[in-house]
């Protein structure tokens, strides 16, 4: 019976010892509003660590700030020269791969978290990316030009050094979210990590949405295509015959 | 000023979208091409997904066509009758391009032949266009001026039946060419998803031998027909139409047309044509060039289970 109760103990204690940091944190806005003039968005970050018992002495805290956008699948195609042109010849899809990822840190990444947490809570931005099926012989190639790509454009951000942590206590950092955003609800999740090991997490929701006349459109488009169509040629053809008469009475009138 | 596209789901700034409304408009009431062949790949580069460019870059031909269409016809240079019959070749033309278009995208290169068929059919019009035009504009210099009204010898195409009189360009002539014309430009215009004008304007100037000036209207006519068609398929299907794109470039677009149709009948009809033969050359040789050498970035990312 004391052994039992000495192992429920020691399984215990790993448990107990993470719960004695919490984070605390706040966001500038859990909600996006994508309007007519949008031209993306700052969001911060900041928050506090709370503690229950005095500072440990061994190992520094690090924090880990991500911002996760929908996923979405997607095909992923590979150039290669033949018969004298490039050509698409190998073709991979991704399951998911979400459409916005920003990873914010204390320091640099391998400092801050090890890779076996890393995988476990799939922080790092190639981990954010899933299941990349086996049609081909390399994979991690079709993956990295996810990353590539989309680092490029602005999606994904990693962003080493870019959390201020103070006193091992109150830390805070800022993301840009681009123009070409996609709708849905982005999660944003924050780590603290001591020895490199995750002692607590803490996670929120941003929604992203479009508003107003952005909105109605989408809206329309979606569920009554064949009026928005329709009212699309109408505009056109109204467009074309206005100008016309524009020119005509500018004409005769000068 | 920078603008949220509800469909696209990208901000633009509003004046380079005018400008490019503008640009094309331009071209289509000068030439009488829809400038699809020009908004399409021009839409891609500043950052529009593809496929909400070919969707609303038909319907901002609508706009562009209709404005020169009605330029046009106040001068009466659009002839209906020929118009009509071309239309139905084209839309039995563009109802069978896309089961062909449907049948490529099975095999997996539809991208690559789209780029293909482009290359070479732009490569062969800008040529022929170019080398026709560069010595119709030396025999007229030779012949001191006014060149008298040319007639195209077309031995086999006077003994084909079902003759109409198409008053308007002069021609007396079978409805077999034409409608077969259409349906050619029918079938290419749903592969390449464009309104197919600079297929169509040659093909009615070296084929059918009508009159310069009446082509353009005609043409323009036809292409209204064509685009809306294409506007209302990919809305229905695709969700792809992005309505504030399109007015942004139709606003643009509209009065670009305006002053191209008043340019271009200033114009002499073979310098005409050699600017839109340089034109379709250029636009060739950037296609190839893109064919030909390594791409920066190998691999690109597209929407899950094709296009």
């Amino acid at each position: 019976m004391k052994r039992l109760l000495f192992i429920l103990a020691l399984a215990l204690l790993p448990v107990t010892a993470s719960g004695e940091e919490e984070v605390l944190a706040s966001l500038s806005q859990n909600d996006v509003a994508i309007t007519a003039n949008f031209n993306g968005s700052e969001i911060l970050i900041f928050g506090a660590v709370q503690r229950f018992t005095p500072l440990p002495t061994t190992g520094q805290m690090q924090v880990i700030i991500t911002i996760e956008g929908p996923d979405r699948p997607l095909t992923v195609r590979q150039k290669e020269r033949q018969y004298g042109i490039w050509m698409n010849t190998e073709a991979v899809e991704v399951d998911a791969a979400p459409t916005f990822y920003a990873v914010a840190t204390t320091g640099p990444f391998e400092e801050v978290v090890t890779h076996t947490e890393d995988l476990r809570h799939r922080i790092s931005i190639p981990r954010a990316i899933r299941a990349v099926d086996a049609g081909t012989e390399h994979p991690e190639d079709f993956t990295q030009a996810v990353v590539r790509i989309r680092t490029a454009a602005g999606l994904y951000q990693m962003l080493e050094g870019a959390v201020t942590l103070r006193n091992e206590t109150l830390f805070n950092t800022s993301f840009r979210l681009p123009a070409n955003l996609t709708e849905g609800d982005y999660v944003a999740r924050i780590f603290l990590t001591r020895n490199r090991e995750v002692v607590a997490s803490y996670q929120t929701d941003i929604t992203v949405r479009k508003v107003g006349l952005e909105r109605l459109i989408y809206t329309l488009a979606h569920e009554r295509p064949l009026a928005y169509g329709l009212l699309s040629l109408a505009i056109a053809i109204i467009a074309g015959w206005g100008a016309s008469a524009v020119f005509r009475y500018i004409r005769t009138g000068g | 000023m920078l603008v949220y596209l509800p469909i696209a789901e990208v901000s633009v700034n509003a004046f380079l979208l005018l400008g490019l409304g503008g640009l094309v408009g331009l071209l289509s009431g000068m030439f009488g091409v829809g400038g699809g062949f020009l908004l399409t790949p021009l839409l891609f580069f500043i950052g529009i997904p593809p496929a909400v460019a070919v969707a609303t870059g038909a319907n901002q031909i609508v706009a562009s066509s209709f404005s020169g269409v009605l330029a046009h016809l106040k001068r009466k240079t659009v002839d209906l009758k020929m118009g009509v019959v071309l239309l139905i070749g084209g839309l039995v033309g563009a109802a069978l391009g896309v089961q062909v278009f449907n049948m490529l995208r099975a095999m997996g290169q539809v991208d690559l032949l789209v780029r293909l068929c482009y290359v070479v059919f732009l490569g062969i019009i800008g040529a022929l266009m170019f080398a026709e035009s560069l010595r119709a504009i030396h025999r007229s210099r030779q012949a001191g001026g006014s060149l008298p009204p040319r007639r195209h010898h077309r031995g086999w195409i006077h003994a084909l039946p079902f003759k109409m009189r198409f008053r308007t360009s002069g021609l007396y002539l079978s409805v077999i060419p034409p409608l077969l014309v259409g349906l050619a430009v029918g079938v290419l215009s749903a592969i390449m998803g464009v309104g197919g004008g600079f297929i169509m304007v040659p093909a009615m100037i070296y084929l059918l031998g009508m009159p310069t000036k009446v082509v353009i209207g005609t043409s323009l006519f036809q292409i209204i027909f064509v685009a809306a068609f294409a506007t209302l398929l990919h809305a229905t299907t695709n969700f792809t139409v992005d309505m504030v794109l399109a007015l942004l470039l139709l606003v643009g677009g509209v009065i670009g047309a305006q002053i191209g149709t008043r340019l271009g009948v200033k114009l002499k009809a073979e310098y005409l044509r050699v600017l839109l033969a340089t034109l379709v050359l250029a636009v060739c040789g950037k296609l190839a060039t893109e064919l030909l050498l390594q791409p920066v970035e190998l691999f690109t990312l597209g929407a899950a289970g094709g296009y």
